[in-house]
C-alpha cells in the first residue's frame, strides 16, 4: 500500500516534469487591439514571403513562381527570375536581403527546383542582384537531392545570423522515414552556409563520412519560419507538425530535434506516430501546438509601435487563418492571442525597417499594421 | 464441346460490360487515394470534413456533385473568390497543386467514391484535358 502510494507520487512528479509546457495551451481573442490594418498591396494568390529594400520598395514572391517588385504604389512583375517546381506545397518561397544588401546587392531566395536528373524537385537556395526589374548574376548556391515528384514539405525559409552566416530549412519532402534522422540526405533539415554558398569548416558533420556537410540540424519535419533572436542572436524556427505538435525550437549546432521518432502529434488519420514524445539525445521544443496552427512566417517585435508588444513573437496560422502573438518571458511562451481572425491564411509576417508589422495573407494581399495613437 | 465455351465467353464480354464500364476505375481510385494523402488531406482533412468556413468539406459536399467541371478546374487551375458549399460560404484561395491531367481524374475519382459520395460515371484524362482556364 504505502510502496504504491510512493509510485503514484514518483509518477505524478515524473509526469509534471516531462510536460514542457502548461496543459494550458488556449489562444485569447484581445480586446484591446493596438493596431487597425491596412491593405498595402492587393491581387495577389499567394504571397510567400517579403523583404524591404533600402528605397522603401518592397519584394514579394508568389508561390506560383512570380517576383514582385512594389514601388510607389505600383506591382511590377521582376524578369531572369528561375523557373520554379510549382506542385503542391512547392514554388517560390522565402526572399532574404544579405545583412550588408546597401554595399553587396545580394538577394537571397528558396524555391523549388526541377534542376537535376530524376523526376519531380527539391528545394534550391540561390542569390541574385537586382537591377532594372530584372534579376542579374544569378548563382546557385544549394540545390536538395534526389528529387521527388511529392508534393510536401520544402520549407523553406532563410536567416543571417550576427556572425553573417546563412541558415534556411528544408522539409523532409513527405519520406519521414527515410530523411529527417539520415544527415547523409537531403530533408528535414536546417543548413549553415556561408554567403557565398561555400560550407563554413566548423559546421558539425564535416569529417562524417557520406554526410551532407552543410547540414547544421537534423530531425526537423517542415521548418517555414526561421529568426534570429533580437538580443541573443540565436536563430529560432518553428515547424509544421503532423496532426498536432508545431513546434518552436531553438537551433543547435549538430542537435536532433527528433522528427519522426519523437512527436507531439498523430497521423492526419488518427493513428499513432509513435508512442514518444521525448529522447535521450533529441531536443525538446520550447513551445508546442495542439492542435496544430500551420505555422508559416516568424518575426520578433522589437520596436515600440504597438503598445507592450515589443519583445514578443509572431507567428501567422494557415490552418486557423490568424495571426498569432506569442509573450514570452525568456524561452517560455507565457500567454497566446489571436489577430486579424478570418482574414485568410496568414502565410508570412514581418517587421519592417519602419518598425511596423506587415501580413501576407493568402488570396488578399500584404496588409500593414497601422498602431493607434 | 465448343459451344459451352462460346457461351461462356458470350458471358463473360456481357458481364464485363455491365460490372466494368470502366475497368480502370479502381486503380484510379487506388491512386487518387495516394494523391489524396499528399496533396489535399492537410486541408481537406482524412475523412473529406473540411473545416467549416476555412476549407469546404468534399464528403457530401453538394457544390461538389453540382459542379463536376468546375471542381475540376479548381484542381487544375485554382480557386479563388467566393464559393458556397451545402450552405456556408467559403472565400479562401486554393493553389493549383501542379499535378497533371492523369493525376487529376485519379484524386476526382477517389474524392467522388469516398465518404458517402458515390459516382458511376467516372473522370477520364480526356475530360480533364478539355477543360481550360
Amino acid at each position: 500500500m504505502k510502496n504504491s502510494i510512493v509510485y503514484l507520487y514518483l509518477f505524478v512528479v515524473t509526469l509534471n516534469y516531462s510536460c514542457a509546457q502548461d496543459a494550458e495551451n488556449k489562444a485569447n481573442t484581445p480586446s484591446d487591439i493596438p493596431f487597425s490594418e491596412e491593405l498595402l498591396i492587393d491581387g495577389l494568390q499567394i504571397p510567400w514571403a517579403m523583404a524591404f529594400l533600402p528605397d522603401n520598395s518592397m519584394l514579394i514572391t508568389e508561390k506560383s513562381g512570380s517576383l514582385i517588385h512594389f514601388k510607389d504604389g505600383i506591382k511590377t512583375t521582376v524578369a531572369n527570375v528561375p523557373q520554379v517546381y510549382a506542385r503542391g506545397q512547392g514554388g517560390l518561397m522565402d526572399i532574404v536581403l544579405h545583412p550588408d544588401y546597401q554595399n553587396n546587392g545580394w538577394i537571397y531566395m528558396t524555391y523549388a527546383s526541377e534542376e537535376g536528373e530524376e523526376k519531380g524537385g527539391h528545394t534550391a537556395l540561390m542569390r541574385a542582384r537586382l537591377k532594372d526589374n530584372s534579376l542579374y548574376d544569378n548563382e546557385l548556391l544549394y540545390k536538395a537531392s534526389p528529387n521527388t515528384t511529392k508534393g510536401q514539405h520544402f520549407g523553406s525559409r532563410i536567416v543571417f545570423d550576427n556572425d553573417g552566416y546563412l541558415y534556411f530549412s528544408i522539409g523532409e519532402r513527405g519520406a519521414r522515414d527515410e530523411n529527417p534522422q539520415d544527415i547523409t540526405r537531403d530533408g528535414g533539415k536546417i543548413y549553415r552556409l556561408k554567403d557565398d554558398g561555400s560550407i563554413p569548416e566548423d559546421n558539425p558533420f564535416i569529417g562524417n563520412e557520406n554526410a551532407k556537410t552543410a547540414i547544421y540540424s537534423y530531425g526537423h519535419r517542415n521548418p517555414q519560419g526561421l529568426v534570429k533572436h533580437p538580443e541573443t542572436g540565436a536563430i529560432w524556427d518553428h515547424e509544421h507538425g503532423p496532426r498536432g505538435g508545431d513546434e518552436i525550437n531553438i537551433i543547435r549546432k549538430g542537435a536532433n530535434y527528433g522528427w519522426p521518432l519523437i512527436t507531439y502529434g498523430i497521423n492526419y488519420s488518427g493513428t499513432p506516430i509513435t508512442d514518444k514524445t521525448e529522447m535521450e539525445g533529441m531536443e525538446q521544443p520550447i513551445h508546442y501546438w495542439v492542435p496544430s496552427i500551420a505555422p508559416s512566417g516568424m518575426a520578433f517585435v522589437t520596436s515600440d509601435k504597438y503598445k507592450d508588444w515589443k519583445g514578443s513573437l509572431l507567428v501567422g496560422s494557415l490552418s486557423f487563418q490568424y495571426l498569432e502573438r506569442l509573450t514570452l518571458d525568456g524561452t517560455k511562451v507565457t500567454n497566446r492571442e489571436k489577430l486579424l481572425e478570418n482574414m485568410g491564411r496568414v502565410r508570412d509576417v514581418r517587421q519592417g525597417p519602419d518598425g511596423l508589422i506587415y501580413v501576407a495573407i493568402e488570396g488578399k494581399g500584404i496588409f500593414k499594421l497601422i498602431p493607434k495613437s | 464441346m465448343r459451344k459451352p465455351i462460346l457461351t461462356f465467353l458470350t458471358l463473360l464480354l456481357g458481364m464485363a460490360h455491365i460490372v466494368g464500364q470502366n475497368p480502370d476505375l479502381p486503380s484510379s481510385i487506388q491512386r487518387g487515394s495516394e494523391l489524396y494523402a499528399d496533396f489535399c488531406v492537410t486541408c481537406h482533412l482524412p475523412n473529406g470534413e473540411g473545416v467549416p468556413f476555412a476549407f469546404p468539406p468534399l464528403a457530401k459536399s453538394d457544390y461538389l456533385i453540382k459542379n463536376r467541371a468546375a471542381s475540376i478546374k479548381g484542381i487544375k487551375y485554382g480557386n479563388e473568390g467566393e464559393m458556397i458549399v451545402n450552405g456556408i460560404t467559403y472565400n479562401s484561395a486554393m493553389a493549383p497543386m501542379g499535378l497533371d491531367d492523369e493525376e487529376i481524374a485519379d484524386v476526382m475519382n477517389f474524392i467522388l467514391n469516398s465518404w458517402g459520395n458515390s459516382s458511376n460515371d467516372p473522370v477520364t484524362i480526356e475530360e480533364v484535358r478539355a477543360i481550360t482556364e
